[in-house]
Parts: structure tokens; C-alpha cells; sequence
């Protein structure tokens, strides 16, 4: 502050008192919107909520429906969802941010990938239907190249077709750009300084990256992986272009299994024009945000384990 | 079971008789049917595996899914699946060789049969039920008495009318709010033909929605809305909204239901269809699911809110599939056939 111009203290008072009214207010805001929305869904949806509605198929009797294959799709999906995205997103983080030299080439990946993050879901559902779901047309359907029997679990059928591996992969391209990008800002925000004492202590690269790099970040990672798992989740339009089914009388047995998903599951009841399939479409989003926390639970669990204070 | 043994012409109105007078057990006996139907070929559809891909028109999807349903309680091994891409969308699948079914809410098109040629595709056309389209209204609306295809037209074309009163002079002299559901269903296509023609366009200063049950909020919240949709969702819906008669060729205003939808004397209904890949035919799962299809849609069409085929499209229905009469009876020498759907399907 220069000399003088001093504000007075009943303004700084003022002003503080005022931005914290602010905060509050905005908080306030987004608390009331979500509680409504829960509300309003637990209201509907709790009354069609009971074990035979996980445990049945889909039916045309809403009484009689039931979620689980769309449930146990959706846990197959975002399973093959993490287990695709988090490990490459990290990986790419870590190229870039610690191997990767300043250059126009990485500059230009950086762009991409922020670019990336902003394209809408569906599009990426038409490069999957290409890529995964058809193989770029290099083998029809109904004359796919086909490994191991069908009823086993290590099934495999190239092209893919609509099935659970394409349907996971197909997020795993939705969330990569958050993962990476929100793994990058983690590792940019572990100080330098240990760093530069791990290699100064004659540590490798890759050292450095392993045992100090990583687990420091890997907080901040892990929050990053949650955001994305509640992103694909969350997700129907790509898994609707990929030929994702709505009604399905099973559940994925493997990798080339069809599926379905809560959301697909959800849209289509809550367009029905009876209002009792209202109701159980607001009782499978009570059931989809319990798999959403138990998958977070999942990922604070291993924040917890794998968190090491930075002094010790 | 004594109409398993009759001619198959016969089947449909026998069946239809018991189902009215009780469903159940039709329900209870029709794995008995199927087994009795196929006894030159006994299949045991409880051990029986495979898995059937069906995708298409979401008009069509809840028959499908009845069907499907009650299929997979008597073959719990045989994974059916089901989709909802939209007629066209489904075709496309289908034309690839992806799914084995296509639901339509229209006959194939030309361009559609070509795709399917050269990936070597071959197909069964199979029409299922009928589905009328209603036109609605605000219960309060105390004007619109009945509507002729004319007055249709003119409402929903490019440059119609802004007003009640520019229609009829003796209707209110305010805007009208008009509704209509999206471009992408058949439910669209359908109506942009019927009512406003080939070479008409469809005015752009409307209301759409993919969602059907906007356009009932929309039309039952407005007193001077007007929209269109299939005729099962205004009879879950008729609380909330009129259905206006219409005037077609016979000059005199009818209501839309199932008596003057089958007799043909309403002016806008349409046929739905199921077609089936050649190749799948051959397939027993595929064939038992055909077999159990033409059988329980008598009883599952109505349930649905869908109007179910006259006795003589029905019979030529089901002599298509027994003789697997490939392609379709819409598109003759690259061009569609003109005609309405019960000439050219006699």
C-alpha cells in the first residue's frame, strides 16, 4: 500500500461483511437447488424402491419392473471406464508434466486436450461407433473374427460391436481430457523443491516421479478421478449412438455382452406417459446415486491409504 | 388347442375372441401354442440360446418390449435386446448387418433397400399393428369441433396461419400455439406426408419436442395449443386433452380409435412394421421369436395402446413370413410404390 491512501476501517468492515453475505448467498443457492432436487426424487422415488426392483428385468408393467441389468451394466461400464482412463490419463499427465520437453509439439497436444474437454459427449459416441463398435468396417458383423467360446468370461469378438468393452471405452474417451488435464494440475502443484531434492540426492527421472512426484499428487489425482467417473456415469447420448440397448433381459457375462445403462434406463421411463414409470425412473436415480457414491467411496478409500503428509 | 391345427388365416380372430375374454389364459398357454405350433419341429424354447438384436422405432418399441418380455419368461436363454434409435436410425444398423430385427414405424425406403443391397442384406417385411396418430387439443378449446386434412395442411405448413380466426372465420380471433413432435421420429415423417405433402414444407415457427410428454404439458397448459402424437399417448392422456375428429376423404369427421382405424375410415393412421434379416431367419432362437411375435401380438397390441391389423393383412402378414418372402412391397425398380397401405398389402 502506498503512502496515504489508507481505506478507511468502517468501509474494509463493510466490504468484508459484504462478500461474505455473498459467498453465503451463492452456497445457499447451489445447496437449495441440489436439496430440491433430492427431495423431490426421494419424495417419488422411495415408494418404488424395494429388492425385487433391483433384482428384476425391465417390464411394460411398471409394478413389475425392475433395474438390474441396466445396473449391473452401468457398474461394468464404468468399470472398464476406470480402469482405462484413470491409468492412461495419469500417464499422460505425467509425460507431459515431468518427461516432456517445452515445444510446439507438446503445446499443440496441451491445446488438443483442453479442446478436447469442451467437445460434447455425442461426438465422441460417433468416433467409437466407428472405431470400436465397427473397427473402421474392416469385418462385417454377422462375420466377426471371434476368440474363445461365448459363454466363457474371456470371450472376444473383433469387431466389438455394442458391447460392454466399447461401451466402456467410449467413456473412457468422454472423461481422458478431465482426467488428464485435472492430473496435471496435480502434479503441477507439488512443489519444485522436492523435486529438485530427490535428483540432487542422485535419483532418476522416473524415481522421482514414483516415489515422490506421484504420491504427493495422488490426492489431488484421485479427486480428479472422481469427477470423471461421476461424468461417465452420468452418461446416455455417446452410449445411445454406439447402439447401446434400453431393453435387455441380462446381465454383461463378458467383455462382448450387450448392456444397458441407468441413464438410458432413466430417459426412457421418465418419457413414458404413465406416471407410474415416473416413479420408478426417480427410484433408478436414487439407485444410480448410490452407485455414483459407492464408486467415490472407492476412490476416497484409496486417497486415504496412499495419502502421505508431505512433512514427515 | 384345436386352433393350432386350423388353417393360419383363421388363427387371428379365434385368438383375439379368447384374449378378450380371458387374457390370462392366453398368456398361460402360450408356450403350449408355440410348441404345438411348431410340432413338425419340436423346440424345447426353455433350454433354447442365442441372442437376438432388435433396434428401431421408438413407436414401435412397446410392442417389441411385450413381446420381448413375455418371450424371455418362456426362453430365459435367449438374450433379446432391444433399442430405441429411430426408425432410420435402426435401419442403418439393420442394413449393416447389426441387428437381426428392425422396428419400424414406416416402410423401408428406396435409398434404405439400396444400402441394404450392397452390404448383401436380405429381409423379411413383416407389417404388425396400426398406430393413429391423434390430434389434440385444450380441453377448454370449445371451437375446434373437427378438423379437416385441408385446414391441417394449412396450419402446419410454411406461411400458415398466426390465428384462430384466419382458419375459420367463427374461430377467436387469437395466436394459435402450435406443437409437433421431433423432426427425427416417423411420427414426424408420417404426418409431414400425410398432411402437408412431398413437396410442402413444415413450418419452422413451432413448438418440438422429441419428448411426447412435453407436448402434452405444452398443449393440456395452453388453451389455444394444438398438437399431434400416436393415439396411445392420448389415451393415457385423455384427462388432459381433446382429440379433434378429423375430416378425410368421406367428408365427414371422425374420431380417432381402434374401430375406425380398422375399418379404414380414419384418415390418419399408419402401418407399423418388423423386419427380420434372412440370414437371422435361419436361426431358431430368431424363428421361435417370430413364431411367439405373430402369435401374442393380438393380445399384447391392444394392451399396448396400438390397434391391431385386420383379419386379411394380418393373414398376408403371416404368409409372408411362413414363406419368407423376401423384401419389401414398398419399393418396386428403385422407386416407391404409390397407393395406401391396405391396397398395396392385399
Amino acid at each position: 500500500m502506498k503512502t496515504g491512501r489508507t481505506i478507511p476501517q468502517a468501509k474494509r468492515i463493510l466490504s468484508n461483511r459484504l462478500m461474505w453475505a455473498a459467498c453465503l448467498g451463492a452456497t445457499t443457492i447451489a445447496v437449495l437447488v441440489l436439496s430440491a432436487l433430492l427431495i423431490t426424487i426421494a419424495i417419488e422415488g422411495t415408494g418404488a424402491l424395494s429388492w425385487s426392483f433391483l433384482t428384476s428385468f425391465a417390464s411394460r408393467k411398471p409394478a413389475q419392473a425392475g433395474i438390474i441389468a441396466p445396473l449391473m451394466g452401468s457398474i461394468w461400464v464404468c468399470a472398464i471406464c476406470a480402469i482405462v482412463a484413470i491409468p492412461v490419463g495419469i500417464g499422460t499427465a505425467i509425460y507431459l508434466e515431468e518427461y516432456a520437453r517445452r515445444s510446439r509439439i507438446k503445446s499443440l497436444i496441451q491445446l488438443n486436450i483442453s479442446n478436447l474437454s469442451g467437445v460434447p459427449s455425442i461426438v465422441y459416441g460417433i468416433l467409437a461407433l466407428v472405431a470400436f463398435v465397427r473397427f473402421f468396417g474392416i469385418r462385417s458383423a454377422d462375420d466377426a473374427w471371434t476368440f474363445g467360446n461365448a459363454e466363457s468370461i474371456f470371450y472376444l469378438q473383433i469387431p466389438f460391436g455394442p458391447s460392454v468393452i466399447a461401451g466402456g471405452l467410449t467413456l473412457a474417451l468422454v472423461v481422458l481430457p478431465i482426467m488428464i488435464i485435472s492430473s496435471q494440475e496435480a502434479l503441477r502443484s507439488v512443489p519444485q523443491s522436492l523435486r529438485q531434492a530427490a535428483l540432487a540426492l542422485g535419483s532418476t527421472q522416473w524415481q522421482v516421479v514414483w516415489h515422490v512426484t506421484l504420491p504427493a499428487a495422488l490426492p489431488t489425482i484421485m479427486t480428479g478421478a472422481i469427477l470423471s467417473m461421476s461424468r461417465a456415469i452420468g452418461e446416455a447420448a455417446p452410449l445411445l449412438v454406439i447402439g447401446g440397448f434400453l431393453l435387455v433381459f441380462q446381465t454383461p457375462a463378458n467383455l462382448m455382452s450387450d448392456f444397458t445403462v441407468l441413464p438410458l434406463q432413466i430417459y426412457n421411463w421418465a418419457g413414458r406417459p404413465q406416471s407410474d414409470f415416473h416413479k420408478i425412473a426417480a427410484a433408478a436415480i436414487i439407485v444410480q446415486l448410490v452407485v455414483l457414491l459407492a464408486f467415490n467411496t472407492i476412490a476416497i478409500i484409496i486417497r486415504q491409504k496412499l495419502q502421505r503428509p508431505l512433512q514427515s | 388347442m384345436q386352433q393350432n391345427n386350423m388353417k393360419h388365416d383363421a388363427q387371428p380372430r379365434l385368438l383375439r375372441t379368447l384374449a378378450k375374454c380371458s387374457a390370462f389364459i392366453v398368456l398361460a398357454s402360450t408356450a403350449s401354442i408355440l410348441v404345438a405350433a411348431n410340432q413338425d419341429a419340436p423346440v424345447n424354447l426353455a433350454a433354447m440360446k442365442g441372442s437376438i438384436r432388435i433396434d428401431g422405432s421408438s413407436t414401435v418399441y412397446p410392442i417389441t418390449e411385450a413381446v420381448a418380455e413375455e418371450f424371455s419368461k418362456v426362453a430365459p436363454k435367449v438374450n433379446v435386446t432391444v433399442g430405441i434409435s429411430g426408425t432410420g436410425g435402426g435401419f442403418k444398423r439393420f442394413c449393416a448387418g447389426e441387428t437381426a430385427i428392425s422396428d419400424a414405424s414406416r416402410p423401408i425406403t428406396p435409398s434404405e433397400v439400396a444400402l441394404a443391397a450392397t452390404n448383401k442384406i436380405e429381409f423379411i417385411e413383416i407389417p404388425i399393428a396400426y398406430d393413429a396418430l391423434s390430434i389434440v387439443v385444450n380441453p377448454k378449446n370449445d371451437w375446434m369441433k373437427s378438423v379437416s386434412v385441408a385446414q391441417l395442411k394449412q396450419i402446419y405448413s410454411t406461411g400458415g396461419p398466426k390465428t384462430w380466426k384466419e382458419i375459420d372465420p367463427t374461430w377467436p380471433d387469437r395466436a394459435m400455439k402450435i406443437y409437433s413432435p421431433g423432426t427425427d421420429s416417423g411420427t414426424f415423417d408420417y404426418f409431414k406426408e400425410a398432411i402437408v405433402g412431398k413437396e410442402g414444407k413444415v413450418r419452422s415457427d413451432i413448438s418440438v419436442s422429441e419428448d411426447d410428454n412435453v407436448l402434452v404439458l405444452g398443449v393440456s397448459g395452453d388453451q389455444d395449443a394444438i398438437g399431434f402424437f400416436g393415439l396411445a399417448y392420448f389415451e393415457e392422456n385423455k384427462d388432459k386433452l381433446r382429440s379433434v375428429p378429423v375430416i378425410g376423404a368421406s367428408g365427414s369427421p371422425v374420431a380417432a380409435q381402434t374401430s375406425t382405424v380398422n375399418d379404414g375410415t380414419y384418415p390418419l393412421s399408419r402401418p407399423l412394421f418388423i423386419y427380420v434379416n434372412s440370414k437371422s431367419a435361419s436361426k431358431p432362437e430368431v424363428v421361435a421369436f417370430i413364431e411367439f411375435y405373430l402369435n401374442k401380438a393380438d393380445a399384447l397390441i391392444g394392451e399396448v395402446g396400438y390397434v391391431i391389423l385386420p383379419a386379411d393383412i394380418l393373414a398376408k402378414s403371416n404368409a409372408n413370413w411362413k414363406a419368407r418372402r423376401l423384401g419389401t412391397q414398398f419399393v418396386k425398380d428403385d422407386k416407391k410404390v404409390d397407393g395406401s397401405f391396405s391396397t398395396i398389402y392385399k
